[in-house]
């Protein structure tokens, strides 16, 4: 059954996505009330069986008395080993869950969207990709369970102690967490399975709010088992002289850092996502036989690469919600971050990044041949090239790193006079924000390429642009260079406000003038399709930095606990409690992340396998052969 | 195959190149603070001193925040004593020490009994500190542990220590536990601690940014190794330049400790 489009559907579209937009939150409300009423009944009636009355006089009473055992305190050899480092162990299953986690929960969140975009437009093109996006994300579903099962089972193997006092502090709630799991599982497979049975008309709306269920849930369990890791980083809800369980499950679960990691891992786990699905769409780009197989996924690769830049964009605030919120919580743990002994970590990160950025970037500048009104443009990525080299040499120049006596006599010192000034933070922040700017201005102008804007005030609305970027970039270096080296330390961190909303106020500007711009616009013809096949490198790049960066911050945020298991209140005394060096860091986030590459590839493999269909044998050659009906 | 063989050939390269950013910045670890049993019998001021700044710049995580970059007063800039009276002084104060010791002592178990200007949790306005009390976690630091970092805080500006030497009594166990690596051992551990190895050629180290200390005896006599340690910018080596920092807090024992296994060790070579 087909059905139309009219603009009363529209409406009644735009109407139900409202209300439909609160489904996730009333989803997790309902689901986590569920588990801490769940916790305190149970430690009401164990109170109440004991002392023979009932459960509701002692509701109070019950979260006291029932939990008030104080947090273990395990010595080195209560550790059980099975003769390899069990952090070892532990640290590759969990990164390896999570990097599946993460490409599980973030897919269908563009997918849904995308899907949206298609219902609306009447393109079966959107609605074809997000399937195929789907069909990705499928198969990393079951591998996402089976390494979480298996790190459940290494951490209770190996971790004990550190994992009855956690089923101590979460209670029921973990129970809560598994049915979420089986939920998700069947929301996912209907959505999934259902897709083509479910694909217009009244259907479409069921498999849209399907598509809507399943991100609610799946947020959901991100946020619960988000409160695990902020509860071992912040503990709240627990005695701080003896780690005892003193406050009911929100309590637990509402540490200081919760909320800043939940919004900073929806928004990594997007760019992610879109990154990983942007390499199959490259793989297959590369491997494309056909002009319309090569337009299909030239276009999903660009729709890829849109998600998860535009999804990294807005990232580095988040970070710096949380790094501030770590930063409120305990100053000692920000400080070890990002001015102690981890501190050397972010000048790997600042080579991720870049590589994200450079790649990015450079993906947009040659996609920029699809359309034959690019050349107009084309004269300003020279400029923003200079601006992302420079600003990438900024962000790796350490502060004081020498080698050799000679090389110290001739700096006259440990700082070189020159670029020793670069290797402090406050240049640092100038880079990267001029860097975001850079890559928004790409996007921007790739945006522009293929269209002839036809309203009245275009002139005014460019010279309007060009004053914002001007201000900004002119309010960045200022905040940067008058904070960061004109005055003392306490006031460097504002500049880091200031630098933030100019970028904000940038790219928010940026959409909205643009968007008044383009009514009416004459669109180019965009060729999908002719693009240089090195472009696809690129989308490549994307997915092995952001890997490796998860890895590496993962690491980052996990090491600030330094020798507590639960910081503050349940010590680490394992072998495995000192933080290691860079080199084995950088050996042990290599490993995973060709781990996880060596999974994608089977995934690949296998959402490939499945397009591929076997032909009767024919009896005059007596071979078979196979077609591939993708 | 061939896409296959590319395109895995680019990532797992760039996946290693990634890797080797690791190996090229400085290899640090940072160990977690381990109990020794230290015997109360025989510890001298000077090692109780020296156990107060290993305490500073190890397990209490002092000079974490109490530096030179402005995030806490820089205490190893300033004379404590002087600027603990100041304090004590000021109408704003309103803790109960009566002198040094005691304003120091409870800067480090109430840190928000007084807040130095510009130095307050944000929001506060200077009436909270951010600094953690150094008896709770994630510090957990002994009544000893405490009396040993005012020890070093007093010695390294050359003021009497006023804090007495702890002894064991009849009522408590004649053995207290303290932090890691409070007391070298021996001169190897000085070194270490000093962080000669980082410029020098000693011990294990290969470092060339200052002269190699394996031969130093060949060339100057222990009195002469005494003053370069002593006085880093008296007599600079060919083709060097003055990068070596004094050690006000090294004790007497220890520079003498240092001077003796060098002299010693260039003999035996």
């Amino acid at each position: 059954m087909m059905a139309f489009i009219t603009p009363r559907r529209i409406r009644r579209a735009r109407q139900s996505a409202g209300f439909l937009a609160t489904v996730p939150m009333l989803i997790a409300f309902v689901v986590l009330a569920c588990g801490g009423l769940a916790t305190q009944v149970s430690a009401a009636e164990g109170d109440a069986a004991v002392a023979g009355v009932s459960a509701d006089e002692h509701d109070v009473a019950a979260t006291t008395t029932v939990s008030l055992s104080p947090a273990p305190t395990p010595q080195r050899e209560d550790y059980p080993t099975i003769g390899a480092s069990s952090r070892g162990i532990v640290w590759a299953i969990a990164q390896m869950h999570l990097f599946f986690g993460a490409l599980v929960l973030a897919v269908p969140i563009f997918v849904l969207v995308i899907e949206i975009i298609g219902f609306r437009t009447g393109d079966d093109r959107y609605d074809d990709m997000a399937h195929e996006f789907m069909k990705v994300s499928l198969t990393a579903y079951s591998i996402t369970a089976l390494f979480g099962g298996t790190l459940a089972l290494a951490l209770f193997l190996l971790y004990p102690h550190l994992m009855s006092y956690l089923m101590t502090a979460f209670g029921s709630q973990v129970l809560v967490y598994a049915g979420l799991f089986f939920l998700e599982s069947m929301l996912l497979y209907i959505y999934y399975y259902g897709w083509n049975a479910l694909r217009y008309g009244n259907r479409k709306w069921l498999h849209l709010t399907l598509g809507l269920l399943l991100n609610g849930v799946g947020t959901t369990l991100l946020v619960v088992a988000n409160s695990w890791t902020t509860f071992m980083m912040a503990p709240s809800g627990v005695d701080p002289e003896t780690g005892a369980i003193i406050g009911n499950i929100w309590e637990v679960m509402k540490g200081p850092l919760w909320n800043p990691l939940n919004l900073h891992r929806v928004i990594a786990n997007v760019a992610f996502g879109g990154a990983v699905v942007g390499a199959y769409a490259a793989f297959k780009f590369l491997s494309a036989k056909t002009p319309e197989e090569k337009a299909h996924y030239d276009w999903m690769g660009y729709s890829s690469n849109f998600i998860s830049i535009l999804a990294f964009l807005p990232l580095p605030f988040a970070g710096y919600w949380l790094m501030a919120e770590i930063y409120a919580y305990s100053q000692q743990m920000g400080i070890l971050a990002m001015g102690g002994i981890l501190a050397w970590l972010f000048v790997i990160q600042a080579v991720l990044i870049c590589t994200i950025l450079l790649a990015g970037n450079y993906y947009l500048w040659t996609g920029m041949a699809r359309s034959e009104g690019a050349d107009r443009y084309r004269w300003a990525i020279k400029y923003i090239a200079t601006v992302l080299i420079l600003g990438f040499l900024v962000w790796v120049t350490p502060h004081n790193v020498i080698y050799t006596a000679a090389e110290a006599v001739k700096l006259g010192g440990g700082n070189h006079p020159v670029l020793g000034p670069l290797g402090i933070m406050p240049a640092k922040n100038i880079a990267v924000f001029l860097m975001l700017i850079c890559t928004f201005l790409s996007f921007q102008l790739y945006r522009r390429a293929d269209k002839v804007i036809t309203v009245s005030w275009q002139n005014w609305g460019n010279a309007l642009m060009a004053s914002i970027y001007i201000f900004a970039i002119a309010n960045i270096i200022f905040a940067g260079v008058y904070y960061g080296y004109f005055t003392n330390t306490v006031y460097k961190v504002g500049s880091s406000v200031i630098q933030v909303m100019s970028t904000v106020v940038v790219i928010v500007a940026g959409v909205v003038i643009d968007s008044l711009r383009f009514r009416g616009a004459k669109t180019l013809h965009v060729s999908w399709g002719k693009v240089a096949e090195r472009s696809q490198y690129a989308l490549f790049a994307l997915p092995v930095a952001f890997t490796w960066l998860m890895a590496l911050m993962g690491y980052v945020r996990s090491s600030v606990r330094t020798h507590w298991h639960v910081y503050t209140v349940m010590p680490d005394t394992s072998a495995d409690n000192f933080i290691p060096t860079l080199q084995t860091v950088g050996n042990m986030v290599t490993l995973v992340t060709l781990l996880f590459l060596a999974f994608l590839l089977f995934i690949f493999w296998i959402a490939n396998l499945s397009g591929t269909r076997q032909l009767p044998v024919t009896t005059d050659a007596g071979s078979q052969r196979e077609a591939s009906v993708a | 195959m061939n896409v296959l063989a590319k395109t895995l050939g680019f990532s797992v390269a760039l996946v290693i190149a990634f890797g080797g950013v690791a190996y090229v910045l400085p290899q640090m670890e940072g160990p977690a603070p381990e109990q020794h049993v230290v015997n109360l019998d025989e510890l001298t001021m000077e090692s109780f001193v020296a156990m107060g700044e290993d305490l500073y710049s190890g397990k209490g995580t002092c000079s974490l925040c109490h530096n030179a970059l402005g995030r806490a007063p820089d205490m190893l800039a300033l004379n404590v004593t002087v600027t603990s009276l100041q304090r004590i002084a000021d109408p704003n104060y309103e803790g109960s020490a009566a002198n040094s010791e005691q304003y120091l002592r409870e800067s480090m178990l109430r840190p928000s009994a007084y807040v130095v200007a510009g130095f307050g949790t944000k929001g506060s306005n200077d009436t909270q500190s951010p600094m953690p009390a150094v008896d709770k976690a994630p510090l957990r630091l002994s009544t000893l542990e405490v009396d040993a970092i005012i020890a070093f805080l007093q010695d390294k500006d050359g003021e009497p220590v006023s804090v007495p030497l702890p002894v064991a009594t009849a009522m408590d166990a004649p053995i207290a536990e303290v932090a890691a690596s409070a007391v070298p051992q021996g001169p190897e551990e000085l070194i270490v601690k000093f962080g000669c190895t980082a410029c020098h050629a000693v011990l294990d180290s290969q470092a060339a940014l200052g002269p190699d200390l394996n031969d130093i005896a060949g060339r100057l006599s222990a009195a002469e190794i005494r003053e370069s340690i002593a006085n880093p910018a008296a007599d600079i080596g060919d083709g060097f330049i003055v990068m070596m920092p004094e050690f006000p807090a090294m004790t007497l024992g220890e520079l003498e400790m240092i001077v003796a296994f060098l002299a010693a060790a260039g003999e035996a070579s």
